[in-house]
């Protein structure tokens, strides 16, 4: 579909989104060669095991919260760490930040979305999915706004069309598929490569 | 209903004119955010063009230039002041069961907070040590580059919209007590009671820049770093080293690590989860 040499999958989601995002990752071919950061909103105090819940998946290396300044490695899937936003630097590492939520949330899809887009530009995916806010939407924009690719969760197949659908009507551009067709796309993004 | 859309058109600085911006504020004003991580720095200085409504470049270097009182609100409100009691419980679990039992053997207990913002993880500390019965030998000290920020740590105010979340962390960091005998409500503000607070010397300090004041058992700099980059928190971990009694604590927040830094080797882990380390010798 796209011709364009893809070095980072970045995905938003909030409620809802758990179970596409375990699909997603579950259509990963093994030998991927992309960055993936996963960003979802979860409650902030309560221990969370998301990340074990995610590695159990086949085929995908464990999924890793970050530290502040670790580098970006490729074939790797990262979460955002619960209460803190995830922000890329230019030196491709990793770098938190525990300012205030926007949009109600942090980690804030926004946030991470834009900075993943200042930084691969063009080489960049973003994948918004089911969630009950608004958050991603300005996110979207920028992925786009970068030359990157905008993905968005057909909000008639997501369990909470409200962040999807904020999301479409703000961008264009963005591409609105269903979930199996988001998979097919990151199988042959691989391919592309 | 209403939903509405978070399409701001906040101005975003190039690299560029972000180093132009440093060096104003360097020069005219000594405050140095040169090994300030980027990303999150050019984030900050675009929050504060959009509350002051600056739509340019030229807009924000003509109000640094010609009004201090600018200056003032923009350096409260570019640093990051965001803080809450007993962040991440199981931290406070563990400094009750592997460190305060250690720290109890000194005749004089020595702790510095750097970066303590508004004060609420040196209050939620003032209560653990309350609690292990050490508060009385206790001397907390809580540096902070924000003046704004001391000065309402004095006054011991903390939310009272957050005072639910607070007490749900205290419960999981161990807390037996009833929360509420720790402050005293007033109005949308909670007042922490003066007993814990009267150990606590507030004082102005920049990481970046100023030198050893004390010797500590224990050092308390959760989630400043993250702000600075390596090459600065290189340094602040030197500072730290050099500040810390031989067998020392250091506690740095749970997404901070020594990995990426220099002074790995001169310190051992007292709990990798919670990110507690201590000076070798």
């Amino acid at each position: 579909m796209q011709k364009q040499d893809i070095k980072m999958v970045v995905i938003g989601g909030s409620a809802g989104s758990l179970p596409v995002v375990m699909s997603l990752l579950e259509a990963l071919p093994e030998t991927f060669s992309f960055t993936v950061v996963i960003v979802i909103h979860r409650s902030k105090n309560v221990l969370s095991e998301m990340d074990k819940l995610l590695s159990h998946i086949r085929n995908v290396p464990n999924v890793h919260e970050p530290d502040d300044k670790e580098p970006i490695l490729a074939h790797r899937v990262y979460l955002a760490p619960q209460n803190y936003h995830l922000l890329i630097e230019t030196n491709k590492t990793f770098s938190l930040d525990y300012s205030e939520p926007i949009s109600f949330s942090r980690p804030s899809i926004d946030v991470t979305f834009e900075s993943v887009a200042q930084v691969y530009a063009q080489q960049t995916v973003g994948i918004l999915l089911s969630g009950a806010n608004t958050d991603g939407t300005k996110g979207v924009s920028e992925v786009i706004r970068h030359g990157g690719i905008g993905i968005v969760q057909d909000p008639n197949t997501a369990e909470y069309p409200v962040m999807p659908h904020a999301a479409l009507l703000q961008n264009q551009a963005a591409l609105c598929l269903p979930t199996s067709h988001i998979t097919t796309f990151l199988k042959q993004l691989n391919d592309n490569i | 209903m209403v939903v509405k859309i978070g399409m701001d058109t906040e101005y975003r600085l190039t690299e560029v004119e972000l180093e132009e911006i440093i060096q104003l504020i360097l020069q005219k004003y000594g405050y140095d955010f040169r090994n300030y991580a980027r990303t999150s720095l050019t984030r900050r200085i675009a929050r504060c063009m959009n509350i002051a409504n600056l739509k340019t470049l030229y807009e924000l270097k003509y109000n640094l230039i010609n009004e201090s009182s600018f200056f003032t609100w923009f350096l409260e409100t570019l640093t990051v002041n965001v803080t809450e009691m007993f962040r991440d419980p199981l931290f406070y679990k563990d400094l009750r069961e592997k460190v305060l039992p250690a720290l109890a053997s000194y005749p004089i207990i020595k702790i510095w907070h750097a970066g303590c913002a508004t004060g609420e993880e040196v209050f939620s500390m003032s209560i653990l040590l309350h609690e292990a019965g050490l508060l009385n030998r206790a001397k907390l000290y809580a540096t902070d580059l924000n003046p704004a920020n001391l000065e309402r740590a004095r006054k011991g105010i903390i939310s009272m919209e957050q005072i639910k979340d607070y007490t749900l962390n205290y419960i999981q960091s161990g807390g037996k007590n009833d929360f509420s005998t720790y402050y005293t409500a007033h109005y949308q503000s909670a007042i922490i009671r003066k007993e814990f607070r009267s150990n606590i010397l507030f004082a102005q300090h920049n990481l970046a820049v100023d030198q050893v004041f004390n010797e500590f058992q224990l050092i308390c700099c959760r989630n400043v770093m993250i702000y600075f980059n390596r090459e600065l928190q290189n340094h602040v971990f030197r500072l730290f080293y050099n500040s810390l009694s031989p067998k020392g604590y250091l506690a740095i927040g749970i997404k901070e690590s020594l990995l990426f830094t220099d002074v790995k080797e001169q310190f051992e882990s007292v709990s990798a989860a919670a990110r507690i380390y201590r000076r070798k010798n």
